[in-house]
Order: C-alpha cells, then sequence, then structure tokens
C-alpha cells in the first residue's frame, strides 16, 4: 500500500504496549547525579588534588590536635624553674637529645617525651613551636580569605546589581586599587597598624591575637577584596543575561528558583575556588611579613618567624630553617594544587 | 598607530598617574596618622627639642600645608626631603645609593629570568608529554609554590654554609650570585610555564601546519613562525616581574646581606625614618606603576588582535 503524505493513516503497530525487553531499554541504568556529586567524582579521580587534599588534612589535623597531648609548651623555657637559675644546657638541643635535668631522669629509669626536633636558642621545644607556627599560618591564610570573600562579595554583588553610575565609580576605585603595588602598601600599613593599633586594643580580647595579625587582616580587608569584588561582579553581570535564566523566566519560573537553582550553583564553584586560591596567598603574605618582623607577636611563632629567626644560627643549626620551609613549601603547593582540582572538577564552564 | 591606539595609551597613563598620586597621598596620611610621631625614640628628648627639631623638619605647619609642600616638592623637583635619623643626607640620595646595587641585582636577575624561562618553556612544548616536560613543569611547580625568603635561604645554606662556594656577604664581589639566582627563580618558572602554553597554543594554530605543509624546516617555523607569537603574553609578565622582583629583593638583600635598596627599606622601617619610609615606597611604587602600564600599553600594541576596552 503505497503511504500518501498527506492521509491521516496512523500505523497501528505504533500503538501496541511494549514487550518486557523493550520496557527494560528504557529503565534509567545509572541514578542522575547532582552537579556536587558529578563534582565530587571527577575530583577525587584527580590523583594530584586528592594526594594534597590528604596532606592538608593532615598537616591541618595535626597543627590542631598535637599541641592537646605534647608535654611542652610553645613558649615554654625549658631551661627555666622558677627560683633556680637558668639550666643554659636545654638552650640548642639537637633533636633527640635532653637538658641536664632530663638526662639525670633518664639515667634513674623515667621516661622523658623526646624533643623531636630538639629547642630553640631559649631552650623552647622546637616540634611544638613549629605545629605552633602552622596552626597561626593556617589559621591567617583561612580568616584572612574570608575576610576578602565577604567584602568581595559585598562590593562585588551591589556593583553588579545596582549598576550604572555606582557600578562605575566602584569599578574606578578596584581600577586603581588594583594598580597599587600591593606589597609595598602591606608593608607599609602593617609598620603603621602595628604601632597604631598596640595601645588601642591593650587590654581587650585582640591583645591575645596581637596587634600584628589585625593589621595584617585589615591590611588584606583593604587591599585584597579587588579581584573578588570584580570576579562576583562579573559573574553577577554575565549570568543575569544568560539564556537559561531567560528560559527559566519564560517557562514561569519564580525568582526564588531561578536564584536557588540556576544563579547560585553557577556562581558559588567560581567563587569558592577562588578564595580557595586565595588561602596560599595570604599565607604566603603573612610568612613574608613575619619574615621581615612584622608579622605575629612574639613569644608567638609562625613559620615565617621561624624561620626569620633561624636566619640567626643559620651555620650551626641548618635544620630549624629547612624544617619551617619544608612546612611552609607543603602547604603552599599542596592548597595550590588543590584549587587547581577543585577548579577543575567544580567549574561548569570548564567542562563545555 | 591609530587613534584608538592613542585613546587607549592616553587613558593607561592616566590611570598610572593617578595610581602614583594615590600611592604618594595614601603613604603621606598614613605616615603622618601614626601616634608619637617620629622624634620619640630612644631617648627622652625635651619638649623643646622636639619642637625645635618639627621647625626644622617644617611639621608646625598643618597637615594640608605639609602634604602639598611635599607633593609640589616630588612633581617639580623630585625631592623627598631630608633624612631624619641619617643626619644631613637627602632621601633621594640614601635611595640613589642603595638603587645602584639593588637595580644590578634586579636588572640581571630578570634577564636570567627571561631568557632561561623562555628557553625552557619552548623544550617543554616542544618535547611535550616526554621526560624533559614531566621535569620541567615538575620543577617550575615546585619553584611557584616557595617563598623568595625560603628559596634564598636554602640556597644559602647550602652553597654558603656548606659548600663554602660563595660569600655570604652581598657586597663583596661574587656575593650578587645567589641572590640573582633566588630572585630570578619565581619569575624564570613562571615564564616557563606561561612560553609553555602559549607555544602550544601557537604550534596547533592553522599557519603553523600551512608552513609545514609547504616545507619550512623545523627551526624556521619555531624561530620564525612560533616563537615570536607565544611571546606575546610574556610581555604581560613584565609589570608583574618587575613588582615580584622588587618586593623579593627586600627580603633578599636582607638574607644575603646586599647593601641595596631593599635592605634600607627594612632599615628605616625598624628605626622610624618617616621620610625615608615614604620616599622608598613611593619610588618603588612609581617603578612598579610605570612598568604595569608599559607592559600594557606593549601588550596591546604588538597584538593587534587584541580588542580595546
Amino acid at each position: 500500500m503505497k503511504k500518501n503524505p498527506f492521509s491521516l493513516q496512523v500505523k497501528l503497530d505504533d500503538f501496541i504496549p511494549a514487550s518486557a525487553d523493550e520496557k527494560a531499554y528504557m529503565v534509567q541504568m545509572r541514578p542522575s547525579t547532582t552537579f556536587f556529586r558529578d563534582g565530587v567524582k571527577r575530583l577525587v579521580k584527580n590523583k594530584v588534588a586528592l594526594v594534597s587534599f590528604i596532606i592538608i588534612v593532615v598537616i591541618t589535623l595535626s597543627a590542631i590536635l598535637i599541641p592537646i597531648f605534647w608535654p611542652y609548651g610553645y613558649e615554654q623555657m625549658l631551661g627555666v624553674t622558677p627560683g633556680r637559675p637558668v639550666d643554659s644546657s636545654y638552650n640548642n638541643l639537637a633533636p633527640m637529645h635532653y637538658g641536664r635535668t632530663e638526662q639525670a631522669k633518664i639515667d634513674a629509669g623515667e621516661k622523658v617525651f623526646p624533643h623531636l626536633f630538639g629547642t630553640d636558642s631559649s631552650g623552647r621545644d622546637y616540634f611544638i613551636r613549629i605545629v605552633y607556627g602552622t596552626r597561626i599560618s593556617l589559621a591567617v591564610g583561612f580568616f584572612a580569605s574570608i575576610i576578602v570573600l565577604m567584602i568581595g562579595i559585598l562590593v562585588g554583588s551591589v556593583a553588579g546589581y545596582i549598576g550604572g553610575k555606582v557600578d562605575l565609580i566602584i569599578m574606578r576605585i578596584v581600577d586603581i586599587i588594583y594598580s597599587l603595588p600591593d606589597m609595598l602598601m602591606v608593608i607599609l600599613l602593617a609598620a603603621v597598624l602595628r604601632q597604631t593599633l598596640t595601645p588601642l586594643i591593650a587590654g581587650t580580647v585582640l591583645e591575645k591575637i596581637g596587634s600584628n595579625i589585625i593589621s595584617l587582616f585589615i591590611v588584606f580587608g583593604l587591599l585584597y577584596w579587588v579581584s573578588m569584588s570584580r570576579l562576583i561582579r562579573g559573574q553577577i553581570l554575565s549570568l543575569r543575561e544568560q539564556e537559561y535564566v531567560l528560559a527559566a523566566q519564560a517557562t514561569g519560573a519564580k525568582s526564588g528558583w531561578i536564584i536557588r537553582k540556576h544563579l547560585i550553583p553557577n556562581c558559588i564553584s567560581v567563587v569558592i575556588i577562588s578564595t580557595a586560591l586565595q588561602i596560599p596567598n595570604a599565607i604566603f603574605t603573612e610568612s613574608y611579613l613575619s619574615f621581615l618582623g612584622l608579622g605575629v607577636n612574639a613569644p608567638m611563632p609562625s613559620l615565617g618567624s621561624l624561620a626569620s629567626d633561624a636566619l640567626n644560627g643559620i651555620s650551626s643549626y641548618p635544620f630549624r630553617l629547612v624544617i619551617p620551609a619544608i612546612v611552609i613549601s607543603l602547604i603552599v603547593l599542596s592548597l595550590n594544587l588543590f584549587g587547581d582540582g577543585l577548579r577543575d572538577a567544580f567549574d561548569p564552564k570548564l567542562n563545555a | 598607530m591609530n587613534s584608538k591606539n592613542v585613546l587607549y595609551i592616553l587613558k593607561r597613563i592616566g590611570l598610572a598617574l593617578l595610581t602614583v598620586w594615590v600611592v604618594i597621598t595614601v603613604t603621606f596620611f598614613v605616615m603622618h596618622a601614626v601616634p608619637g610621631g617620629p622624634f620619640l625614640g630612644e631617648k627622652a628628648i625635651s619638649a623643646s627639642a622636639i619642637k625645635a627639631l618639627e621647625t626644622k623638619y617644617g611639621m608646625d605647619k598643618p597637615l594640608m600645608t605639609q602634604y602639598f609642600t611635599y607633593l609640589k616638592d616630588i612633581v617639580t623637583r623630585f625631592d623627598f626631603g631630608p633624612s631624619i635619623k641619617q643626619r644631613g643626607r637627602m632621601v633621594i640620595d640614601v635611595i640613589g645609593d642603595g638603587m645602584k646595587t639593588s637595580a644590578k641585582l634586579g636588572l640581571v636577575a630578570a634577564f636570567v629570568a627571561l631568557i632561561i624561562g623562555v628557553v625552557l618553556g619552548a623544550i617543554a612544548a616542544l618535547r611535550r608529554n616526554r621526560i624533559i616536560d614531566k621535569v620541567i613543569m615538575v620543577l617550575t611547580t615546585a619553584f611557584v609554590s616557595m617563598p623568595s625568603f625560603i628559596m634564598g635561604a636554602l640556597l644559602l645554606i647550602v652553597f654558603v654554609v656548606k659548600l663554602r662556594w660563595f660569600p655570604g656577604n652581598g657586597a663583596t664581589s661574587g656575593g650578587l650570585v645567589l641572590p640573582i639566582i633566588t630572585l630570578s627563580l619565581y619569575p624564570m618558572a613562571y615564564i616557563t610555564r606561561l612560553t609553555r602554553s602559549s607555544m602550544l597554543d601557537v604550534l596547533g594554530q592553522d599557519y603553523i601546519r600551512t608552513a609545514r605543509a609547504k616545507g619550512v624546516s623545523k627551526w624556521k617555523i619555531i624561530f620564525g613562525h612560533a616563537m615570536k607569537n607565544s611571546l606575546i603574553p610574556v610581555i604581560t609578565y613584565f609589570g608583574p616581574m618587575i613588582a615580584y622582583i622588587v618586593t623579593g629583593s627586600i627580603v633578599v638583600e636582607q638574607i644575603f646581606a646586599v647593601p641595596g635598596i631593599g635592605r634600607a627599606f627594612v632599615q628605616c622601617i625598624i628605626n622610624r625614618d618617616y621620610p625615608m619610609i615614604m620616599g622608598t615606597t613611593i619610588i618603588l611604587a612609581i617603578l612598579i606603576v610605570v612598568m604595569n602600564m608599559v607592559s600594557d600599553i606593549l601588550y596591546k600594541v604588538v597584538d593587534p588582535r587584541i580588542k580595546f576596552d
């Protein structure tokens, strides 16, 4: 029978109920995945990023947990006992060596917790100072990035949403701050704020953190938000104009749905990634300032100040410089590699 | 050169001037906001002596008058006033002295970084995924994530303390070798990665295939066709590289005891020599801002494909 293209004749075969085989063919073999699960899967496949992540977790956990059970404090000078002359046999101990009184205890059969990395010139256990230094460096990096993130989101979204003159003025200010030589300004502000803040915060909770760290945070808040706010403004501007947003609006989606399902998932990964990449940057800056003597207040250690202190005794005790150097490079390297991995796994624009 | 180019260059120069002005203003007011002033030092000085000193340095005048005098002196005579702690010397002379050593250090470091970086990057790109490429990439990744002061200190341990190949004092002959290596490693690694990726990008272009198809020799393709275009992104790194070398030299000169401007900067921060701090900050900032501007302009002028905004 010749089929007339204009006839309304229907093929009855098309309306036969599906057989079991055909039904089985249509069954979804794989459960649908979410964007987040998909990203995690890609991240886990990335060996370099995974190893970096494990290193970060191990370093962070040891920085948090080791001081709990370690028998020595970071500012405890082991040779100093109240009411007695200072026992200088504790100063500058080599790794796994003991001070005079400790040696006596060991000879008497008692157990003494070893000084894994020896002690420094004031007789402080070097291992615990490294652990505390790591803790300070990580905390500074983390909080500085959070500050940068918050200011960046605030300014960037204001500029992106309001647009017009406000946007223009904000973006010109951003341009100028962006072209300022950041490190010089950081040094200048850190040097000045240190002196201004010390009398201001005396006696408050903030004193415990130390004026230098607070001035570091202020400096970060003042200077480093610009690239974050540029990023967020750009995201908002481009996402608002996307066709899928228009399509969602056309199919009657409410703005709450659009924000939840389209704007946030598309924006958040970029923001998280650049925050993650900001952390090593902040750690780097902190150690640089500490190295110049503008970082943490003594006796609190940071990896940079430990390295800087070690320069004085470099010919006799080079390992005191090598250890913080290795830790800091390891942290910065693995954070950078992990950030790269995050970007590869979660940036939807790269997969396209 | 068309009018759009000229407009862009003028705009860029305007932004640079504005930035320099912001730096001067911020530096001036920040330094004057410090409580106590520069004369409150270790020794107790009588109130009348402080008054005399303030009159001598013009600090008894209102702040705005001081600011405009300072600005005018810089613009008209490039004069940053006298140093407070180094009696009888002008800030600009002290900086000029340090600049001689620092400029040598910085320029050689930049040059070394550029040459070695481009060569290594090209080698890595041409031998992609071979052993040599992987070795270069691993090494550059390590160099990029190592702060300059750590690198300098490690070099100090190995070559000065252990091997004794070089003197530890940067003022002696041969003393600049290690500072130069320290300063150039990071930019070198960065340029290597930049050259590698842009070289790979260029090698995949159609015109390279055309050149190969018509029988141009391999080396002529690399140096005549590919190299030129793959160096364009490197130009954008000039500005950041100078900024890195300037800030890096502050610690590197400290580590190796090089009598340069960076060391002087740290010294004047410790001594609270305010006119010195201001002068050094401003001059280094001008250097960085100008280099950034030059590399931005060069980048846009060299590559006609880049759109002007």
